[in-house]
């Protein structure tokens, strides 16, 4: 009972931070992004993870949002990237952000993070690639707090796809990182 | 019959099972233009009825090749069966070059083959052989004399009695199972090695033919696993942080070189297989993948983005020189030497699609072999006559060959689901 509401306490005090920092994390990755994108950011809400919405509009609901968004995974937990690249798209910000608050906010979540490539090229060199995506998602999470322990990196490079065929739809739901906790 | 079923890691391995068969057929694709005209007639049987065809074996055996363009059956007006029954003049107005005849009997312990090849111009004998086969090595047999023909009259060894490697997957996603498996060249006799619901790729085979290196995700994350074919008994040997992957054979079986990315970043080792010492062979920022052995065991070729997009550069082991190989295109990828060192089969993209191409080192002109869009993996026959590659089948993942003057060429299909990373073996005789 002690432990609990103690837990509680840090998890509200961890939420904050992750709040601020995420937003200042937007402002410094994106000079367009206002707050309000940054924060509605963990738009994760309109990504499928209804109930992180509202999360830090203010400090009060931060706290109660907070609690119930940082007690569970999001739920987009793939991330798709442009062909030969490894960058994150702008649009996947947000997930990435949910992601960190709930890895911060729950210091024994792990997460494997999977990198996978279309099918194009040679298989190793595509497990390379795979790995490329999952580091920079890996390092993504770092900036914003997340401890390295937390997170492992596996490459399946074209292994896995998660759509057969040739065609660019296919190839672009085959170039992606997903979230293994 | 023998089935073995050993859990190991979660991991079902079944050996020498004939529950897992998924033989290959062969479907030739481009003949030679080149090729030498052969006729190898329907071998006499006193009347019995054997298992298995041995001249017709011997015939798609040499026609597959590209060598040879054996003669069709129907156009045989004469069947002999020994030297001592040819009619040369027969065969020369059909202008066929060479002939082979045979019988086959029955012995107490399975077949005798008699065999004999004439060359058809000298009006001579040029081979005649006995050979025994087990009750279940007819195939084999045929195989065996397919071998010496070819050599008799291309002056190059044989390569019809090896082993290939293959790696099969069906499903998607989350929901797939992969499986090893090792069959004849031509595709026959196919026998599964490993199944798991994880990804399996990268087969190699050890300079003696006994073992497999592959890399295997049965533990959910890769690692390399060399793995006795004859026994299925098999260690894991590399299970590091990051990619454990490309696992490549030193000519003299007692290294493997691989890709580690421990140290931050995908780079070549070489693995002492006895001790586990490591020794890192490239440290750069890029990726350096997919290594193979020069046949002489000085240097290994691998595939680099150094230089902005995937490229092939040679690393002389011992004077930490690397030297890039590949210039034509801006994607050359997963290079294998052939026998003699002096040629490089890649995966080349051109505005096609990725092909299978040769480089010849010394003058550095490259030529694209395959003709599908999606060809990779390729892997050199080890008489350096032939190059099998994945290839694509409308969406399904078949094996393509082609010679390695690219004149002729097959595919070896299959019934069910993709196969792909097909890895030739060494002579195994």
């Amino acid at each position: 009972m002690h432990f609990k509401s103690y837990a509680r306490t840090l998890a509200i005090a961890v939420s904050l931070a992750v709040v601020a920092g995420c937003t200042s994390t937007g402002g410094s990755r994106d000079g367009t992004m206002d707050d309000g994108r940054a924060n509605g950011g963990v738009g994760t809400g309109t990504a499928g993870a209804g109930q992180v919405s509202g999360t830090g509009t203010n400090g009060v609901s931060a706290d109660r949002a907070g609690q119930q968004a940082d007690g569970r995974i999001p739920e987009v937990r793939t991330i798709y990237f442009d062909f030969d690249r490894d960058t994150i798209r702008s649009e996947f910000e947000s997930v990435l952000v949910a992601h960190a608050r709930y890895l911060r906010s729950n210091g024994n979540a792990r997460v494997v993070l999977q990198g996978h490539t279309d099918e194009r090229g040679t298989r190793e060199y595509n497990m390379a690639l795979g790995e490329r995506r999952a580091n920079s998602v890996k390092r993504f999470l770092e900036v914003q707090g997340v401890s390295p322990s937390q997170l492992e990196v596996v490459s399946y490079g074209e292994e896995r796809l998660a759509v057969r065929g040739n065609s660019e739809d296919a190839h672009a739901q085959n170039r992606r990182v997903m979230f293994a906790y | 019959m023998k089935v073995i079923m050993t859990t190991w890691l979660g991991v079902l391995l079944l050996l020498a099972s004939s529950l897992a068969q998924a033989d290959l057929t062969i479907e030739i694709t481009r003949g030679s233009d080149r090729a030498t005209p052969i006729a190898v007639v329907p071998f006499s049987a006193d009347g019995e009825s054997l298992p298995e065809d041995v001249a017709q074996i011997i015939s798609d055996n040499l026609e597959r090749s590209g060598y040879f363009a054996p003669l069709p059956r129907d156009a045989m007006y004469d069947r002999p069966s020994s030297g001592d029954e040819v009619r040369y003049g027969q065969w020369r107005a059909l202008d066929v070059r060479y002939l082979v005849v045979g019988h086959v009997s029955r012995a107490s312990d399975g077949y005798s083959i008699r065999y004999e090849l004439m060359d058809v111009s000298g009006q001579r004998r040029m081979l005649g052989e006995n050979v025994s086969a087990g009750g279940n090595e007819l195939r084999a047999g045929a195989h065996y004399v397919s071998d010496q023909i070819f050599e008799a009259v291309t002056g190059i060894r044989g390569a019809f009695s090896t082993r290939i490697a293959y790696v099969t997957a069906q499903g998607t996603d989350q929901d797939m199972q992969f499986a090893l498996y090792v069959a004849d060249a031509d595709g026959h006799n196919s026998q599964q090695v490993l199944s798991s619901r994880e990804p399996i790729l990268s087969p190699a085979w050890s300079p003696d033919g006994r073992k497999l290196a592959y890399v295997s995700f049965e533990t959910e994350r890769p690692a390399i696993y060399v793995q006795e074919v004859g026994t299925g008994q098999r260690a894991q040997i590399a299970s590091f942080d990051g990619i454990n992957g490309a696992p490549a054979w030193s000519p003299d079986g007692r290294r493997l070189a691989m890709t580690l990315s421990k140290d931050g970043q995908p780079d070549i080792y070489v693995m002492d297989v006895s001790s586990r010492n490591l020794e890192r062979i490239t440290n750069n920022s890029s990726i350096d993948t997919e290594p193979a052995w020069a046949p002489d065991g000085r240097s290994l070729i691998f595939t680099s983005d150094r230089s902005g997009g995937p490229q092939i550069y040679r690393h002389t082991l011992g004077s930490g020189q690397n030297e890039r190989l590949t210039f034509t295109g801006n994607y050359n990828a997963r290079g294998r030497l052939s026998p003699d060192g002096e040629t490089l089969f890649m995966v080349h993209r051109s505005n096609n699609g990725f092909q299978v191409a040769r480089q010849d080192l010394g003058s550095g002109r490259l030529v694209v072999l395959s003709e599908s869009r999606w060809d990779e993996s390729p892997s050199v026959a080890p008489n350096g006559t032939m190059v099998i590659f994945a290839t694509q089948q409308g969406n399904n993942g078949v094996l393509g060959a082609v010679s390695a003057d690219g004149r002729a060429s097959y595919r070896l299909p299959s019934a069910s689901g993709d196969v792909r990373e097909p890895a030739w073996s060494p002579f195994l005789n």
